[in-house]
């Protein structure tokens, strides 16, 4: 199949059967994590930068894995220790990094849509790897892609977003692209933390907890941002952990297969009880397990086959 | 103009050439001992299958079947436009084993080179042996079929097709101009 796209800046941009194609791309990659030389020569002299203004361990330590083992040349920069603190704008450093002749920049950065900004004057190819409050495309399908290994497909699946919606990029692209795939996507957070119109985005937003929970087969758990909004928009940790935090007990509402998700770091006895965070019915490091798959599959992607422009 | 397409096998031509080379690979190797065949996606792995259940006929033996992709190990990232990829299934150790590759055409040569790269990725095989359907010529490596089903001189722009039935059995195999 082709791939047309340049660069992968949000699930916006894919339709259902691309977003397939990249699964499956994904499941052909994920075996070689597995073996004991864990190297295939796919993007050999490839050079790919990844321009982390935002810390991450796990998400950047991914990229890095997924690219080094596609036998791509990979670079860190971080924004602590780049030119940035001394003033250079973002195009200005981006500009800088693109005269050394990368062939991918894997950007995470604090400004929605700075990645959609850099893809449109760069020639390299752009990987949004989180972008402020808008999308983190690579997340969401390593989401879409530990629930297909569990569940056999995603169409028709009840899946449960529950915490801060207002300041989640993960729950965003997860909203695109699980309903691009066929799921039932149901919301629930604290009202603070409800984004006005969230039905235009495709999902039904419960009333309670209880009722997002009700028959759900997947429950994704998001992370309350306890260094930025988790101090302002609650009125306390233990009346969130009471009213949104997921624990044995209101974990028996979902179905009895039911898979728990959290995009990690998580919050133990916030969002979270560490009965299900380490209970039979998490996935959280199958999540991280394929998000190397996940990646190699982007890299992979967006550095093969002719391409069009894309405005 | 529309294309022209000639028969070369029919369907059992190509099991008296698959019965053939069974036996071949028996004869050559001395029996099943340490043997595997790894089939290329995609017809490779058919093939592989239908000798996999011929040295069983003959010998009586399952020997170990794998699969594998090469897409990861292809030179032309950049210039072709099908990225699909498929899945390598190995589920056993190739160290010290002698590996059937097969596949169904032999042209270039770059398929198999990308094949043994992969292969050793995985392990070290004592050897590998080529077992190839049909040999069109026009190779830029220098690779060599141990196993030849037919060799069959071709221009560069014409095609060989080898059919299969849904249960992966070949049918055919045919000559397009």
């Amino acid at each position: 199949m082709n791939f047309p796209h340049r660069h992968v800046l949000g699930i916006k941009q894919f339709n259902a059967e691309e977003l397939s194609f990249i699964l499956d791309t994904a499941e052909s990659f994920k075996e070689i994590n597995t073996r004991s030389i864990k190297k295939v020569p796919t993007l050999r002299g490839k050079t790919i930068i990844n321009l982390f203004f935002e810390a991450s361990t796990r998400t950047r330590t991914s990229f890095e894995i997924a690219g080094k083992r596609l036998s791509a040349d990979t670079v860190n920069i971080s924004g602590s220790s780049s030119s940035v603190v001394k003033g250079e704008t973002l195009e200005d450093t981006a500009r800088n990094i693109e005269s050394m002749h990368p062939d991918i920049i894997v950007m995470r950065h604090s400004a929605s849509g700075s990645c959609d900004y850099l893809a449109a004057r760069l020639n390299c190819a752009v990987v949004n790897a989180g972008d402020g409050t808008h999308e983190h495309p690579s997340q969401a399908l390593l989401d879409a892609f530990t629930i297909r290994q569990h569940k056999g497909s995603i169409a028709g699946l009840k899946v449960a977003i529950i915490g801060d919606i207002t300041h989640s990029r993960v729950v965003r692209s997860n909203i695109d692209c699980l309903n691009k795939l066929g799921a039932d996507v149901v919301i629930s957070g604290p009202k603070t933390m409800l984004p006005p119109g969230l039905e235009r985005l495709g999902c039904q937003v419960a009333a309670n907890l209880t009722e997002a929970l009700k028959d759900a087969d997947v429950v994704m758990m998001l992370r309350i941002q306890l260094e930025r909004q988790g101090k302002t928009l609650l009125p306390s940790l233990r009346e969130y952990s009471r009213y949104f935090g997921l624990n044995e007990t209101n974990l028996k509402l979902a179905k009895p297969d039911a898979i728990v998700m959290h995009p990690g770091p998580m919050n133990r006895g916030v969002e979270i009880s560490t009965a299900v965070a380490d209970g039979p019915q998490n996935v959280i490091l199958d999540q991280v397990e394929n998000g190397v798959a996940v990646r190699m599959a982007l890299l992979y992607l967006a550095a093969g086959g002719e391409k069009i422009t894309e405005d | 103009m529309a294309s022209e397409i000639t028969e070369i096998l029919d369907s059992s031509s190509v099991q008296r050439a698959l019965t053939r080379i069974a036996h071949e690979i028996l004869e050559h190797n001395k029996g099943t001992e340490d043997l595997v065949l790894i089939g290329i996606r995609t017809g490779g792995d058919y093939l592989a299958a239908q000798l996999h259940q011929k040295i069983a006929e003959i010998e009586g033996v399952k020997v170990p079947l794998g699969t594998i992709d090469i897409t990861m190990y292809r030179d032309d990232l950049g210039t072709r436009n099908d990225l699909a990829m498929g899945q390598t299934d190995i589920r056993f150790p190739l160290g010290d084993r002698k590996v059937i590759l097969v596949d169904d055409v032999l042209f270039t040569g770059r398929t198999i080179r990308a094949a043994m790269d992969a292969l050793i990725d995985l392990g070290r095989p004592r050897n590998i042996q080529l077992a190839i359907l049909i040999d069109r010529g026009h190779r830029e490596l220098p690779i060599r079929p141990d196993y030849i089903g037919r060799n069959l001189p071709t221009a560069r722009n014409e095609q060989i097709e080898v059919e299969f039935d849904p249960q992966h059995v070949p049918v055919s195999v045919s000559l397009i101009k």
